[in-house]
């Protein structure tokens, strides 16, 4: 290994201003070429200086058509790009993992004037970011249905579950889940009534990553579940949510779905309490 | 569950074949030429991958990657790590290349000489820096960071350029000289880098390739770039990676393989990305000048010991 080389540097740059304008001016179009930067003999850059402008916005642009491609297809190619350009000037990614990218993204839809009135737009986006993050969760068993199976029936109300690192649920006043799946399915989006709310799963079992509309008060359920409640308290903020709320068909499915990794009960046993 | 997976990660028991890399053609992959690739008659010498890809904590990416690297060695390529950056380098993120490393054993390591962070902004693209004391010291120190962080050696990429810094008190090639005499880091020589920053900075790119330490270059990239021009209308060419490698880089390629003999050979095309047979075919390209190459190389040494 090489010696250590001098770092005073990195705790103290020398000259921390010169790479400052540079950066600013790269989202800034309204900004000159920074102060110092030419072409060769000196000459003007501008050009030049814009061919790093338009490699950034093309480059984020394209990372969020990459990681919202039902919200691309919905608003049209041309659309889609104008759009995100303006969003990359107001937010742009916060690591070098480009399929973070895009978390606030949802909201910034929310507010954009010109897609006010595709009012389900921002639920879809919140889905495909979902959808992304359980497609890099970490690899885990989900768990196995006869882990529950197992459990004294008095004991089953106070069972506390270990949430699977893909698993996300998505509740929206619109019908976000369908618009969300007949996109990625290539249809289109007769038959859909956006109007009506929708709840939705996101899993990964194995290697795909899946989505499944939930039925009423499945979706509070899950979550208080997911915020360590037990199986019973869950059960009751269920069903102040809906009373329509069918618990057998909510464990049923999110069994089914692999939405959980273990039981966490068990862990402590385990452990040997 | 973390326990389970990072063992599965680090165990060296993964079937993974040998790292080392060999003196032929490689090629950048791309998730659509997986299947491809594995079930080609031809084989590939190696495959790159850019390393931020394969942060993420699990799921297909690393399954793929895991199929690949049972079958080649593999070279790693980090666009994130923004060495030329005046505030320091990201702990957490050489932490994460340390772990795609360990994971995947990759027979070399490799970055740019580019920032591509500021504050806390990625902006995902590599920009230039100033070819001066403070900049090389900087860079310096930086490399030493991931060096000893990774345990390794890694390489250092040359930039393709479109502008300068007016504060550069150095020439590139001087500046990545004594970055490398200094951090003990190899080099990558991307040779159309060198044919674009040339055309782009008015230089000539043989009077760059005789200044450039060609020694210590353990690793060439080739690709296309598009034309463009300036505000002058004078020719501007863009590292573009969309279209094959252009002849006169071919050229270049020739010239310096055969001065330094054959090492391993990428050639990168990441947008507009053909079908895998046209990228097969650019490797092919390379594979055949490094055979003629390494053959008068052979010849020579023969004569050498003989007389």
């Amino acid at each position: 290994m090489p010696q250590m080389a001098d770092d005073r540097r990195s705790d103290q740059p020398a000259d921390a201003t010169s790479l400052e304008p540079f950066s600013d001016a790269l989202l800034d179009p309204d900004l000159p070429t920074p102060k110092g930067i030419v072409g060769p003999k000196g000459k003007k850059a501008a050009k030049r200086f814009n061919v790093y402008r338009n490699n950034v916005t093309v480059g984020l642009v394209g990372a969020l058509a990459d990681i919202f491609p039902a919200v691309h297809r919905l608003v049209g190619d041309e659309f889609f790009r104008a759009m995100a350009r303006i969003y990359v000037q107001t937010e742009q990614p916060s690591s070098p993992l480009l399929f973070r990218y895009g978390a606030g993204f949802p909201a910034f839809l929310k507010t954009f004037e010109p897609v006010a009135k595709l009012t389900y737009l921002p639920d879809v986006a919140r889905i495909e970011r979902a959808w992304l993050d359980a497609y890099h969760a970490a690899d885990t068993p989900v768990m196995d249905p006869a882990d529950l199976g197992a459990i004294a029936p008095e004991d089953l109300a106070d069972q506390r579950f270990i949430t699977h690192p893909a698993t996300f649920v998505v509740r929206s006043n619109f019908a976000a889940v369908s618009i969300f799946a007949a996109n990625r399915a290539g249809k289109d989006l007769s038959g859909i009534d956006p109007l009506i709310a929708e709840d939705g799963l996101i899993t990964r079992r194995e290697f795909d990553v899946e989505i499944r509309q939930l039925p009423a008060g499945a979706a509070a359920f899950l979550q208080a579940l997911a915020g360590g409640a037990t199986l019973g308290e869950a059960a009751g903020s269920a069903v102040e949510q809906s009373e329509d709320f069918d618990l057998a068909a909510a464990i049923a499915a999110m069994l089914e779905a692999g939405a959980f990794s273990a039981l966490a009960s068990g862990k402590i046993d385990e452990k040997g309490q | 569950m973390t326990d389970k997976a990072s063992r599965a990660h680090s165990a060296p028991d993964a079937g993974f074949t040998d790292s080392t890399i060999p003196a032929r053609a490689g090629a950048g992959l791309k998730p659509e030429h997986v299947d491809a690739i594995l079930q080609d008659d031809y084989r590939i010498g190696f495959l790159e991958v850019h390393a931020e890809n394969y942060m993420g904590d699990g799921g297909a990416t690393h399954r793929t990657l895991t199929a690949i690297r049972q079958s080649f060695p593999l070279s790693v390529h980090g666009v994130g790590l923004s060495i030329g950056s005046e505030n320091g380098i990201d702990n957490e993120h050489i932490a994460r290349l340390k772990g795609v490393v360990d994971r995947y054993q990759p027979g070399l390591v490799s970055e740019h000489l580019a920032w591509s962070t500021h504050d806390t902004s990625y902006f995902n693209d590599l920009f230039p820096v100033p070819y001066d004391q403070p900049t090389l010291d900087r860079v310096v120190a930086h490399i030493d960071q991931v060096q000893n962080a990774l345990g390794r050696k890694i390489l250092l990429e040359n930039p393709s350029t479109y502008v300068q810094f007016e504060k550069s008190t150095m020439g590139e090639t001087d500046f990545i000289a004594e970055i490398a005499r200094r951090s003990g880091c190899g080099l990558l020589l991307d040779i159309n880098n060198v044919f674009v920053s040339a055309t782009n900075q008015k230089y000539r790119p043989l009077t760059y390739l005789s200044e450039f330490p060609l020694e210590k270059v353990e690793e060439i990239h080739l690709a296309g770039h598009a034309h463009d021009v300036d505000d002058e209308g004078e020719p501007l060419l863009i590292d573009a990676h969309d279209r094959p490698v252009d002849d006169e880089v071919w050229k270049l390629y020739d010239i310096v393989i055969g001065q330094i003999g054959p090492v391993p050979t990428l050639i990168e095309w990441d947008n507009n990305v053909p079908d895998w047979p046209v990228l097969r075919h650019e490797a092919k390209l390379a594979d055949e000048i490094l055979e003629r190459r390494a053959a008068n190389y052979m010849l020579g040494s023969h004569h050498a010991a003989n007389g």
